[in-house]
């Protein structure tokens, strides 16, 4: 398959305009001037894009829920906070291709008829950042944006806004809150941001990805969109394969590919020589996967069905030397390092999860530590503002059901089941 | 007290928004970009900048955490990430070396300020762990013998 998501990730100088025209760069936009923003929102909603930040929600839905009303402000905000841990594929098309980026924002402003957007890109991303800043700067020199763009009519203003290290903002209602120079804490939903989300104007927020695939849809079509994966989750899908393969990285491969698929065509299998343990496969929030479920194809729908999430399309692969306890301690400890704090049963229950793991992991865990760690789990669950809690419980719930004779073995001998 | 230059990035970004506050977090980081942290002072000073209250600027100083409020780093903030895709291909071995190399621990600095050493969470590298961020510069695919090279080169 022909790479279009990553098309210049093995391309150093790919990143700047010139390189981005010479490949048929904002022609998308071009084909969009010459239609109505509703003719743009039907493509999106034609082609089943879905959100490509975790949740999978089609674009096209999202974007038609914004009013008509042409007397109000409207806003489009691309989340680039890129921090469900294993993930690193927001960051490949930021650095690689950020006109793509760009050019998707442009599209999804003119549908929804918005002035101006923002990129929340995480702190860390300096690099990012700055190369994000330089290929606005070029976009705005030849007339991709600002007033009255290609002789469109249509205006449109685009900053970076940067994070400065919290987790919490990637999801949604946080990140708003940090445009608005808030701490970063989730917001009671409904209001939904397409109707109350920046500065309280309707809002969309799209994952860097989700965005990235809106030119190749419009330039490319529909049909070529739909071609690939499953039927109501289709198009190309990056995926970040990291941990134990021989071949760790960004791979575009069709929504759909199996997970046996990637990791042992595409990332040349389990590295030197070892055997499979278990793979997470959609960032650490998702619950884990033992051989059994090698074969499930990854998209939304499919992935879900067998209990966990596709997420970010993060896949971490684990070999027989990993020790399960610490892993999940090492996951765990990483929700309560990054809850926020509003409420009670995501702050209290994850540092408390995270001590009884870091107990166990050290030797010293208690009989009844398993049943204590389930019931903080359910404590957890469903009794939070937003999806962090849930995650954390999810992904430990998979860890503890699919690997119990280990936290067993690791409370009662006071050591290690595998040999490190 | 913040600098002309500082204070000038700060009318930059300002025009970046409809309002002022919106500003707060970048022109704080204008402000800790001057000496790697921020104090109180400087906070009250990007207030005054945005016309808006110092609490509003203490908030976000002490919730985001790549703020160093009154905590004067080494010269270079050495981060090695701990999350699990690093933690896999042996983040503790590195963890383990640096300490060793430079004689601290985990969250000290080195006796001439030269270095600090602390540990992060994912940091959106792991396709090329382990790794670690030497003040906004990746350092990716380690391994022990390169991390005390680049050390080695820290002046
Ligand atoms: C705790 C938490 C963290 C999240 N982090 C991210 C993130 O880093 N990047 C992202 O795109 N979406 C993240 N999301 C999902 C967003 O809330 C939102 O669903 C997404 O940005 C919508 O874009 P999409 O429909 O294009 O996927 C996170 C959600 C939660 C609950
Ligand atoms: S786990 Fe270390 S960079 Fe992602």
């Amino acid at each position: 398959m022909e790479n279009v998501l990553l098309k210049n990730i093995n391309n150093p100088g790919g990143h700047t305009l010139k390189n981005y025209l010479a490949g048929g760069g904002y022609e998308a936009l071009k084909k969009t001037f010459k239609v109505t923003p509703d003719d743009i929102i039907q493509t999106m909603k034609d082609s089943h894009l879905r959100g490509r930040g975790g949740a999978g929600f089609p674009a096209g839905l999202k974007w038609s829920f914004i009013p008509k009303d042409p007397t109000v402000d409207k806003y489009v905000c691309c989340n680039a906070d890129e921090g469900e841990p294993g993930t690193f594929k927001d960051r490949g098309i930021i650095e690689y291709d950020p006109h793509l980026l760009i050019e998707g924002m442009i599209i999804a402003g003119y549908a929804i008829g918005a002035a101006t957007s923002y990129i929340y890109i995480r702190g860390e991303f300096e690099f990012g950042a700055k190369r994000l800043e330089a290929a606005i700067a070029e976009a705005y020199d030849k007339g991709y944006l600002g007033k009255d763009i290609l002789g469109s009519g249509f205006t449109h203003d685009m900053y970076v806004h940067r994070g400065f290290g919290a987790y919490i903002c990637g999801e949604e209602t946080a990140l708003l809150e940090s445009i608005e120079g808030y701490r970063g804490q989730p917001k009671k939903k409904p209001p939904f941001p397409a109707l109350s989300g920046l500065y309280s104007k309707p809002t969309i927020i799209n994952n860097v990805e989700t965005l990235a695939c809106v030119p190749p849809i419009i330039a490319k079509g529909v049909e070529w969109f739909t071609s690939m994966g499953p039927e109501k989750s289709p198009g190309p899908k990056i995926f970040c394969v990291s941990g134990h393969v021989e071949k760790p990285g960004l791979y575009e491969l069709p929504m759909g590919t199996t997970l046996r698929e990637i990791i042992f065509d595409h990332c040349g299998g389990i590295k030197d020589g070892k055997n499979f343990k278990a793979v997470i496969p959609g960032g650490v929030s998702a619950p884990l996967f033992k051989e059994d479920n090698l074969d499930i194809s990854m998209d939304f729908d499919s992935v879900m069905a067998a209990g966990s999430m596709l997420g970010s399309g993060a896949v971490i692969v684990m070999d027989e030397t990993t020790c399960m306890v610490k892993s999940a301690y090492i996951v765990n400890r990483f929700f309560s390092h990054e809850s926020c704090g509003k409420c009670t049963p995501c702050r209290e229950g994850t540092i408390w999860a995270t001590k009884v793991l870091r107990r166990i992991e050290y030797g010293a865990g208690r009989p009844d530590d398993i049943e204590l760690l389930e019931s903080i789990c359910d404590k957890i669950f469903g009794r939070t503002f937003c999806a962090l809690g849930d995650g954390a419980v999810m992904a430990l719930r998979a860890f503890i059901n699919n690997f119990r004779e280990e936290f067993k073995y690791h409370i009662e001998n006071k050591k290690c089941m595998v040999q490190a | 007290m913040l600098t002309d230059k500082t204070l000038e990035e700060i009318e930059r970004i300002k025009k970046k928004y409809p309002n002022t506050k919106s500003a707060c977090m970048e022109a704080l980081q204008a402000a800790q970009r001057e000496k790697g942290h921020v104090t109180e002072c400087d906070m009250r000073a990007v207030a005054e900048a945005l016309d808006i209250e110092p609490v509003e600027v203490q908030e976000v100083g002490g919730f985001y955490t790549m703020y160093n409020v009154e905590k004067p780093k080494g010269r270079h903030h050495v981060q090695v990430c701990r999350n699990l895709s690093c933690s896999l291909l042996g983040a503790e071995h590195i963890i383990l070396a640096i300490e060793q190399e430079l004689g601290i621990k985990t969250g000290e600095t080195t006796e001439d300020d030269r270095i600090t050493l602390s540990t992060a969470e994912c940091l959106g590298s792991c396709g090329t762990a382990p790794m670690m961020q030497i003040n906004d510069e990746f350092h990716e695919d380690l391994t022990v013998d390169k991390v005390s090279d680049i050390l080695k080169g820290l002046k």
